[in-house]
């Protein structure tokens, strides 16, 4: 039993030692410089070698590979390694990390609604000065608005989306003659043009379906009618629930919305009846509009990422689109859109710095250069969106007659904006009345 | 590459430091004095799997119930979120759900589980005829419900259907049908994935039973002029009854929990969800974390009896052997 005596003490040390180095996990490593890459825009930023920022957001694919690239220059300038992983789960992922506390340092969130829910529960940290500085020169108030939680700047916005465009086939409106409606009413008209004058082709498609968060793409629906109909006060109002979600306004809206959507007659091109629309992937509903059997699809500016490639996206290509045209003239030229916020759950020197990054009009000429996206950052030269489309979309972001208002269900709390309105839209598809669906959505708004 | 050393060497020190930790104990438990060393034997090989429990297991517990007393800000709002479990229609749905849930999948399981383990018992090409029925089992619930969703696609009357269901529906003659959009009849097409896995987890374990039944107990029951399903009610049923309680109570366990289905075919619209789909939903996706936790709550207490039941039983069985 003698051995046992310089066993114990060995043991002891071996846990004692294993532990430690457990704990001290990564050390050195990243921060390769690239070369010779000119760093003299990025000097402000500071030097942080071997310094690692994790990043989590909804943003995957080729979105996601674009979105690393650029940031690259400024991850070889700062020393700064930026881990980043992007995944579709973020919604509801982003609230079992930050209660397990295994939080990211930085969360790029698509819905302010879901910003301020975190900055309310006080897992997030206050923007630093240097990026509310940013945000107020390089966007307009109402952007900053959106990153601003009970009085307090949380996030800078950074990429932005419009929402609301009507995608169509160039060609078969000129083979049939039909001209790009200019007003809502011109639009139900040709509507009911296309569903008399051809039997193989229904006027609209659409799908709703979307895994848990089926029915969102009908939240942009009514959404955008509520803002047309009756106006950004109106719009403000509703998402702020300074009146009710079954206030007759609302109500309303639905009703226009359903003189489309619940309509047999005008769709549901290529996918069947009305209720197909809930059992089509959101990403599948605009394919018809390619083969004949649908002629408008109405989604976001996104949409272009959608189609089979090789597919034209111009003015004179395989399929283009038009903003939803307004309802009521008299309350100006609407759009809804969505853009994502940068939140941070650390206030670290590097994450600061990263955060001041994302905020500037470099990050933004960067991103947009590689195309696909674009921002409301006022130091975006319109010259680098690469797409005819995004030349569009930037030009209706800085239009200044253009009224911009967030996606409303971004900026409802989340038991509505990512709940109960999208499980709404679901029974309105499927045979609800307008009115029951808008009181139970009522009935579940937050009562505090 | 960078990353998945990195975890891997994370790994390695994870078993090393629990190597070392085991070590460690059996060290100290074997250098205790004599006069105390049993009860330090017993407290040392005991406290790390008592303390993990209690870190694990009893405090999420603890803090659970604490949270189903509470509102979205975390204020204690008393009975609130029972009230609202109990009134709300949408509430009531996922509760009567999961009510026909645990009556229909443990019983339909369980019941071609045996007709097929009795029926195959000694057929030619057993074992192939088992591993058919079996091989759901080895698909998660994940994947079945895409599978499923993808058997009971639906495209209109006119268009190519996608389906294989609407697929033969059409060539008959008939109309497509959209399968999960229709309550209730939806909540019965979902049930049937959960009965597509688990037959094949009945199967086998009744049909190991069955064959655990001695032979002379058969003979006998034959020779005093007993019919074949004379046998299989007096002779084969009360032989298995061990094994099928403990198919019974799995089942029932495995789909009162049940989620995964729920949330990939249908995301518990068209009124087919169940509470542990709502439990997720509403704590992490309408944040209403003391919802979430007061339907946890209700899901642990419907559990409860039939896992006490199902420890008793095993205990008995031990007594009699």
């Amino acid at each position: 039993m003698k051995k046992t005596k310089y066993l114990l003490p060995v043991a002891a040390a071996g846990v004692l030692a294993l532990t430690l180095s457990a704990c001290s996990g990564d050390g050195g490593g990243g921060g390769s410089t690239a070369g010779s890459d000119d760093c003299s825009a990025y000097e402000s930023y500071g030097k942080h070698d071997g310094k690692t920022v994790s990043v989590y957001s909804t943003i995957v694919d080729v979105e996601a590979t674009n979105l690393e690239e650029s940031w690259k220059q400024f991850e070889s300038c700062t020393g700064i390694t930026i881990k980043y992983e992007g995944s579709k789960e973020f919604e509801t992922q982003i609230g079992v990390r930050a209660q397990s506390g295994t939080a990211p340092d930085v969360a790029i969130f698509p819905q302010p609604g879901l910003l301020a829910t975190q900055a309310r529960a006080g897992y997030l940290k206050p923007a630093p000065q240097t990026v509310s500085d940013l945000v107020d020169k390089n966007w307009s108030p109402d952007w900053k608005k959106y990153g601003t939680v009970d009085g307090k700047f949380y996030a800078a916005p950074m990429l932005a989306n419009v929402k609301g465009f009507v995608w169509y086939a160039p060609k078969t409106f000129k083979d049939k003659g039909w001209e790009v409606p200019k007003t809502w009413d011109e639009m139900i008209e040709l509507s009911k043009k296309i569903a008399a004058d051809d039997k193989n082709m229904k006027p609209w498609c659409a799908g709703f379906e979307s895994g848990e968060a089926t029915g969102w793409p009908g939240t942009d629906w009514i959404e955008d009618v509520v803002l047309r109909a009756h106006g950004p006060e109106v719009y403000d109002q509703w998402v702020a629930h300074q009146i009710p979600f079954n206030d007759p306004k609302i109500v309303d809206s639905f009703d226009k919305a359903g003189d489309i959507l619940l309509n047999p007659d005008m769709v549901n091109g290529g996918f069947g009846d009305v209720r197909s629309i809930l059992s089509t992937g959101f990403a599948q509903a605009g394919q018809p509009v390619l083969d004949g059997t649908c002629a408008m699809h109405h989604q976001a500016n996104f949409q272009a990422a959608n189609w089979p490639a090789g597919t034209n996206v111009a003015e004179d290509g395989d399929v283009w689109a038009f903003i939803t045209p307004p309802i009521d003239e008299s309350k100006g030229k609407a759009v809804t859109g969505g853009g994502e916020m940068v939140g941070a759950y650390k206030d670290t020197a590097e994450v600061q710095s990263f955060l001041a990054y994302l905020a500037s009009a470099d990050f933004a000429n960067n991103r947009v250069k590689l195309g696909g996206v674009v921002s409301a950052n006022k130091g975006l030269d319109p010259n680098n969106a690469q797409s005819d489309l995004d030349k569009l979309t930037v030009q209706i972001l800085q239009d200044k007659e253009t009224v911009f208002r967030f996606d409303g269900s971004d900026l409802m709390p989340s038991a509505v904006g990512s709940n109960s309105f999208w499980k709404g839209i679901v029974q309105w598809i499927n045979g609800t009345s307008s009115q029951d669906v808008a009181n139970s959505i009522e009935s579940s708004w937050p009562k505090s | 590459m960078e990353f998945i050393g990195e975890k891997l060497l994370q790994v390695v020190i994870a078993l090393a430091i629990f190597a070392a930790v085991i070590g460690l104990i059996m060290l100290l438990v074997d250098r205790a004095p004599k006069s105390v060393k049993d009860k330090v034997t017993v407290a040392g090989f005991l406290a790390p799997a008592a303390i993990l429990m209690l870190v694990g297991l009893v405090y999420p517990a603890i803090r659970t119930s604490m949270l189903a007393f509470t509102d979205a800000s975390g204020n204690g709002n008393g009975f609130d979120n029972f009230v609202w479990m109990f009134t709300q229609p949408e509430a009531l749905t996922t509760l009567r759900n999961t009510v026909i849930w645990t009556v229909l999948v443990p019983l339909l399981s369980t019941s071609f589980g045996l007709a097929y383990a009795v029926f195959i018992d000694k057929a030619r090409g057993e074992r192939v005829l088992k591993s058919l029925v079996f091989m759901p089992m080895a698909i998660s619930f994940v994947g079945a419900g895409i599978i499923w969703k993808l058997v009971y696609d639906y495209r209109g009357p006119n268009i190519e259907q996608t389906g294989v269901i609407n697929f033969f529906r059409v060539a008959l003659g008939m109309d497509p049908k959209q399968f999960l959009l229709d309550a209730p009849e939806n909540t019965i097409f979902l049930i049937i994935v959960m009965v597509w896995i688990q037959t094949g987890f009945a199967m086998v374990i009744l049909s190991a039973a069955i064959k655990g039944v001695p032979v002379e107990l058969i003979e006998a029951a034959r020779l005093d002029g007993a019919n074949a399903w004379q046998q299989f009610r007096n002779v084969t049923v009360p032989g298995i009854r061990g094994a099928l309680v403990v198919v019974l109570t799995t089942i029932t366990i495995a789909t009162l929990k049940v989620f995964d289905i729920v949330r990939t075919m249908t995301a518990g619209n068209y009124d087919t969800s169940v509470v542990a789909n709502e439990m997720y939903t509403q704590a992490f996706r309408a944040g209403e974390p003391g919802r979430g936790a007061a339907l946890a709550l209700i899901l642990f207490l419907m559990v409860l009896p039939i896992v006490v039941y199902n420890a008793r039983v095993l205990r008995k069985q031990r007594e009699i052997h």
